[in-house]
């Protein structure tokens, strides 16, 4: 067994945060490049434009591109190799405090969905513990937003639903909020599984790189349509008008009961963070 | 791109139009969620309000904490459809305007028309790049909501766009 430290786990947590705030994924920030050579309306150019000029600032000056600066999600894989000493949740939510105070990140967390006070610390994060093979720990820091996540939506189909009406699903979740949602966006969407695994495998689709292609083909397929009529929809950056509404479009998805089609569309912005490292 | 000083007086607010890209002066009021609240609260009940609304402008934002020697973090718009509850009161009591992000819903779009108010929007998810346009930034009041107190800023050229005028043209496509 190889034997980790919960400091090891907290440093590289705080670290995650800190870097996920600050810097525009490369995978984003390229796309964003590319829609900017794509759009012709002289409105949606200029927006794109301070998008980037925006990436530029928070690197410069070392400050968040957003001030929502998201409810943590942490997905954390360990190696079944590896034997913590502490506690691992205890370590994990103490990254996030200390990245969220020295970082100098905005605190969105309230202590309960109904008395909602504010914690002061961003914690507790959400973690989704995973086990894999090796002796490594493999962690990524996703911090969410939630102008894009109150746009996200879930429905569970009928098995016998087509491929279009999954497609209708996700065009109407952005035309129905996608103004809101801080367009160009990206799209992650789960299919299959139950309610609770659909919705997982959105957020880790939101997390794969935007360049990725999809393995399986009937979903590249889909995921192309997709991309290509919520462009077509003129929402266009800030949701102003213009062809670039969507960034990236990445479907996961898992095997599912014959009675059951679960779709979850989750929405990221154009600010999309993610950072992952490995001990 | 027009130069606006503010209070943002009547005379001003009903000759903009929607589209118009606009750079503010002056005086912006932050609030967000549970200031909202707050001050929708205190309307119902006659108490008097810890700000002054009368030709002044609320900025939907909950910035980023300041480092050391700098006015403000990262300070971009929040969604605007959150505070539409609370809006046509507000704008009854004399609010020259809001700034945030996204459409509106149909009771505020009225109230916009009827108070001769406008609808401005920030581009959202550019908070590191409009904090630049922040001179300075004092928490006015609700300190105990932390980031979502309400924050006096001084802005100078600070970047907007009408996205609904006086007259109830809007630049969205539809309400919600």
């Amino acid at each position: 067994m190889r034997k980790i430290k919960d400091k090891k786990i907290t440093e590289l947590v705080k670290r995650l945060a800190i870097k996920a705030n600050l810097n525009l994924r490369a995978d984003v920030l390229d796309a964003l490049k590319r829609a900017l050579r794509n759009e012709e309306s002289p409105s949606a150019k200029n927006i794109i434009k301070i998008l980037i000029e925006n990436s530029n600032v928070a690197k410069k000056e070392a400050i968040p591109i957003c001030q929502d600066t998201g409810l943590a999600e942490v997905f954390c894989q360990i190696g079944q190799a590896v034997s913590i000493e502490g506690d691992i949740t205890a370590a994990i939510n103490e990254g996030i405090r200390l990245g969220y105070k020295d970082g100098y990140l905005r605190k969105s967390v309230v202590s309960d969905p109904l008395i909602r006070k504010n914690t002061n610390t961003n914690t507790p994060c959400v973690i989704h513990y995973d086990i894999a093979k090796g002796d490594k720990i493999k962690i990524t820091v996703v911090p969410k937003g939630f102008g894009s996540e109150n746009a996200s939506s879930l429905k569970m189909l009928k098995p016998t639903d087509t491929e279009e009406e999954v497609v209708d699903f996700v065009l109407d979740t952005v035309k129905h909020a996608g103004c809101d949602a801080c367009p160009p966006l990206v799209i992650g969407i789960g299919i299959g599984g139950t309610l609770d695994k659909a919705a997982l495998l959105a957020t880790q689709a939101i997390i794969q790189p935007l360049s990725r292609k999809n393995a399986k083909k009937h979903l590249a397929l889909m995921e192309n349509i997709i991309l290509k009529r919520l462009n077509s929809t003129n929402i266009g950056p800030a949701g102003m008008g213009g062809k670039t509404t969507c960034l990236g479009v990445n479907i996961l998805s898992f095997p599912t009961h014959i009675a059951g089609l679960p779709l979850c569309v989750k929405i990221s912005c154009h600010a999309t963070r993610s950072a992952t490292g490995v001990i | 791109m027009k130069r606006i000083y503010l209070p943002l007086t009547k005379d001003i607010r009903v000759k903009l139009s929607a589209g118009e890209e606009l750079l503010l002066c002056g005086k912006l009021y932050t609030a967000r969620d549970a200031a909202h609240k707050r001050l929708y609260e205190a309307v119902k009940s006659n108490r008097d309000l810890p700000i002054d609304l009368s030709d002044n402008v609320l900025y939907y934002c909950g910035p980023t904490p300041a480092k050391p020697g700098t006015v403000i973090g990262s300070c971009g718009p929040t969604t605007s459809s959150r505070m539409d509850k609370f809006t046509p009161v507000l704008l009854e009591k004399g609010l020259a305007a809001t700034i945030g992000k996204g459409r509106r819903q149909k009771e505020v779009l009225q109230a916009i028309k009827k108070y001769k108010s406008v609808y401005l929007v920030a581009i959202g998810g550019a908070g590191a790049y409009l904090s630049g346009r922040i001179k300075r930034a004092t928490v006015v009041a609700y300190k105990d909501l932390g980031p979502e107190a309400i924050y006096e800023l001084w802005v100078e050229d600070f970047p907007v766009i009408v996205a609904v005028d006086s007259k109830g043209k809007n630049l969205f496509q539809g309400e919600i």
